[in-house]
C-alpha cells in the first residue's frame, strides 16, 4: 500500500513585516487519511503554517502543494480543504442551520442536497435539534460541533484544525479528543490538527511534527518522537526528561557528571553529546544494583500527582526526575520513598536515548 | 431588617447621585417645556401673539390641510418634501460616509484621519454654513473657477443643491464616527471563514463583514435623518427663503409669525412621527436592534 501525499511543502518560507521568521524553509508531506499534528510553543510558526495551508498567508519562498496542485496562486475560496478557525469564527447573524450551510449554498448546491448535506453533518457532531439556535445561545462545546460540521459538510480533501479544543474546559476536551479521532477514521478525511498541548497530539496523531522557530524538529510518529527525540528542544517539550551532557569515550560509554554511563551504541570518541532519559524509565532501589550504570541520590522532593510519584532526586551529577506508578506499595518494586532518604538510581542504557546536537547554545522552551 | 432597610437606602442615594442631576436636567429643560407646548398646541393665537383658550384641535386640523374653506396639502406638502430631503440627505451621506468609514478604520493613519472628520466641530456651525455662502455665490470660489473654464456662472446660491451640500456636509461625522466604530470592531476571521467554505471578495464582505457593520450604519441613519428632517438653518441660510421645510415653518411660527400654538401642533406632528418611525424600526429588528444602537 503506498500511501498518496495530499499535503507537500518544500522549503516554505514567511517573513513577516518587521523581519519575523514565521516559518524558516519547512519541508513536509502529509498523506492521505493522516491525522498529522503540528505541536510548538506559541509562536514557532505552527498557525502561520495552517494559515498558508488555507491559502490565508503566501509563502514568500518554497512551494505548497494540495493533492497534486501548486496552490500558490489559489485564493483560500478555491482551495480543496476547509478550517476549523481557533475561536470557531462562528457567523452570529446566522442560525446554526445556515451556518453550516454555508459553503454549500456558496457553491450553489441545489436546496435539497443542502438540506440533505446539513442534516447529515448535524447528525455527525451530534447537533440535531439545534438547527434554528444562533451561535451565541450554543455552549462552548456546541460551538466547535457547530464549526466542525460547518468545514465538514463541505467534504474537503484536508481538514485544517488551529487548535480547535484550546478554550474547552479538560473534560470536554478529553471528550471532544476521542470524537475528533473516531469523526477522523469514519471520514478518512485527512486532518492537520494544530496544537500546543504535547499529550492531546501524542493521543491523537498517526503522525506528527514538533515546530520551534519556524523549523520542524522533527517529524515522525507519537511513539518514536516520544521514545526516541531527535534534539533536546524534542526531548524536553515532549514530556519531562533528564538531559545529561556527556563526552564519548568509546561507541558505547561516555563520562557524565554522574560517572560514567553506557550506551546501547552510537557514539563516536572523543566527541560531546547530550544524553536523555525519561523519568519513568529510571529504576530506583533501597539496595545497590550491582550493575553498571547506577547513580546514588538523595530524595530532595516529592511531588504526588494521584497515578503517580515524582521524584526530584540530588546526585553528586546534578539533579535527576524520577516517575513511579503509585500502584500498591506491598509489591516488589512499587516501593515509596521519603525525604532525605538514600536511593539507588539505575539507568537502563537502552533507554538513553543519545541526542547529537550542538550542546550550550540551546534556549530553554516555556514549560509545557 | 434594619440591615436591609439601610442597604435599600443606600441603593436610593446611590441611584439619586447617579441618575439624579440628568434625570432632572432632562425634567427641567425637556419635560416641562414640552408639556408646556403640549399644552400650547391646543390653545390659539391670542392678540400680540398671546396663547389663549379654549382648547381646540384647530392648530392640528390646519397642519393636515383640514381648513373650515376646505382640503389644503401646504403644510402636508411641507412635510413630505422634508422627509423626501432628509432621506436624500441620508442616503448620499451614506454613499460617502460609509466608504469613507471604513478606509478610516482600516487605515494606518485611522487617529489622523478620524480627528480631520472631527475638526470642524471646533468651528462654529454658522461659521461654516456662512463659508458655503461664500463658496457658492454668484462670485465665489466654484464659479470664479468654472468661469476660468468658460463655463457659468452656475446659480448655485440660493438654491436647493446648496442646501443638500452643506446639510451633508454637516451631518457626515454623524455617519461616519458610528459607522468607524462597527468597522473597528469587526472580527475579520469571520471574512477569512467565509472565504474558507467559497465566498469571494464580493460575497464574503455581503455576507460576513456588512453584517457586522449593520448596528453602526442603523444608529449613523438615525443621527443623520432625524435631525436632517427638522433642520431650518441650513436651509434659510443656503436656500435663502426658496428652499422651505418643516423645520422653517415651525421655526417660523415661533419667531415672525407668534403663533407659538400652530408652532406647538407642527413640532408635536413632526415629533410623532420620528418616533413611529423609531417604534417601527424597533418592531422590525426586534428588541435586540435598539439595545444595538446603543
Amino acid at each position: 500500500m503506498n500511501p498518496t501525499p495530499v499535503v507537500e511543502l518544500e522549503g516554505v518560507r514567511k517573513v513577516f513585516d518587521g523581519g519575523t521568521v514565521a516559518l524558516d524553509g519547512v519541508t513536509l508531506t502529509v498523506y492521505e487519511g493522516e491525522f498529522f499534528s503540528l505541536l510548538g510553543p506559541s509562536g514557532c510558526g505552527k498557525t502561520t503554517l495552517l494559515r498558508i495551508l488555507g491559502g490565508f498567508e503566501v509563502p514568500d519562498a518554497g512551494t505548497v502543494r494540495i493533492a497534486g496542485v501548486d496552490v500558490r496562486e489559489v485564493p483560500p475560496y478555491r482551495r480543496p480543504v476547509n478550517t476549523v478557525f481557533q475561536n470557531y469564527a462562528l457567523f452570529p447573524h446566522m442560525t446554526v442551520f445556515d451556518n453550516i450551510a454555508f459553503g454549500l449554498r456558496m457553491r450553489r448546491r441545489p436546496p435539497a442536497e443542502v438540506r440533505r448535506k446539513v442534516g447529515w453533518a448535524m447528525e455527525l457532531v451530534q447537533i440535531e435539534g439545534l438547527s434554528a439556535r444562533r451561535p451565541h445561545e450554543l455552549s462552548g462545546g456546541q460551538k466547535q460541533r457547530v464549526a466542525l460540521a460547518r468545514a465538514l459538510v463541505n467534504e474537503p480533501r484536508v481538514l485544517l484544525l488551529d487548535e480547535p479544543l484550546g478554550a474547552l474546559d479538560l473534560k470536554l476536551r478529553k471528550q471532544l479528543q476521542i470524537e475528533l479521532m473516531r469523526l477522523q477514521m469514519e471520514l478518512g478525511t485527512t486532518f492537520v490538527y494544530v496544537t500546543h498541548d504535547q499529550e492531546e497530539a501524542l493521543v491523537m496523531s498517526d503522525r506528527m511534527a514538533v515546530m520551534q522557530n519556524g523549523r520542524l524538529e522533527q517529524v515522525g510518529l507519537p511513539e518514536e518522537l516520544y521514545e526516541r527525540p531527535k534534539t533536546a528542544f524534542v526531548a524536553r517539550f515532549l514530556g519531562r526528561s533528564n538531559l545529561i551532557e556527556a563526552h564519548a569515550v568509546a561507541p558505547d560509554r561516555a563520562e557524565t557528571p554522574f560517572g560514567p554511563l553506557r550506551v546501547s551504541g552510537g557514539l563516536t570518541p572523543g566527541r560531546r553529546y547530550l544524553l536523555g532519559i525519561r523519568p519513568e524509565k529510571l529504576r530506583l532501589a533501597r539496595e545497590p544494583w550491582n550493575r553498571a550504570n547506577t547513580v546514588t541520590a538523595r530524595v530532595k522532593e516529592i511531588v504526588y500527582t494521584g497515578a503517580e510519584n515524582q521524584y526530584i532526586l540530588e546526585a553528586r551529577g546534578g539533579e535527576l526526575v524520577a516517575y513511579t506508578l503509585n500502584a500498591d506499595i506491598s509489591e516488589p518494586g512499587y516501593e515509596e520513598y521519603d525525604y532525605g532518604e538514600t536511593v539507588h538510581v539505575h539507568l537502563p542504557p537502552e533507554n538513553l536515548v543519545v541526542i547529537d546536537e550542538p550542546i550550550g547554545d540551546e534556549p530553554r522552551p516555556p514549560a509545557p | 431588617m434594619n440591615r436591609s432597610a439601610t442597604s435599600r437606602a443606600r441603593r436610593l442615594l446611590e441611584l439619586l447621585l447617579t441618575v439624579g442631576p440628568g434625570a432632572l436636567w432632562l425634567l427641567i429643560f425637556m419635560l416641562i417645556p414640552a408639556l408646556l407646548m403640549l399644552e400650547a398646541s391646543f390653545l390659539q393665537r391670542g392678540p400680540y401673539g398671546r396663547l389663549v383658550g379654549p382648547f381646540t384641535l384647530a392648530n392640528y386640523l390646519r397642519f393636515f390641510g383640514l381648513t373650515p374653506e376646505g382640503f389644503d396639502p401646504l403644510y402636508l406638502g411641507i412635510l413630505w418634501r422634508s422627509a423626501v430631503f432628509a432621506a436624500g440627505v441620508t442616503a448620499i451621506t451614506l454613499l460617502l460616509g460609509y466608504p469613507l468609514a471604513f478606509a478610516i478604520a482600516t487605515s494606518r493613519r485611522k487617529e489622523t484621519l478620524l480627528l480631520l472628520v472631527v475638526l470642524p466641530f471646533w468651528t462654529n456651525f454658522l461659521i461654516r454654513i456662512y463659508a458655503w455662502i461664500v463658496i457658492f455665490q454668484r462670485h465665489g470660489v466654484v464659479n470664479a473657477a468654472l468661469g476660468a473654464l468658460g463655463l457659468g456662472p452656475l446659480p448655485l446660491y440660493p438654491s436647493w443643491f446648496a442646501v443638500y451640500v452643506a446639510t451633508v456636509y454637516t451631518y457626515l461625522p454623524f455617519l461616519v464616527l458610528p459607522v468607524y466604530t462597527a468597522v473597528e470592531r469587526i472580527d475579520w476571521t469571520l471574512l477569512e471563514a467565509a472565504q474558507d467554505l467559497g465566498a469571494g471578495r464580493v460575497r464574503g464582505f455581503l455576507h460576513a463583514v456588512l453584517p457586522q457593520t449593520l448596528p453602526g450604519v442603523v444608529a449613523g441613519v438615525l443621527l443623520v435623518f432625524v435631525p436632517a428632517l427638522g433642520t431650518f438653518v441650513i436651509s434659510d441660510l443656503l436656500g435663502a427663503g426658496r428652499v422651505i421645510l418643516i423645520g422653517n415653518v415651525i421655526q417660523q411660527q415661533f419667531g415672525v409669525v407668534r403663533d407659538w400654538a400652530f408652532g406647538s401642533a407642527a413640532a408635536y406632528v413632526l415629533m410623532a412621527l420620528v418616533l413611529l418611525g423609531l417604534w417601527g424600526y424597533a418592531r422590525v429588528a426586534g428588541e435586540e436592534g435598539l439595545d444595538r444602537l446603543v
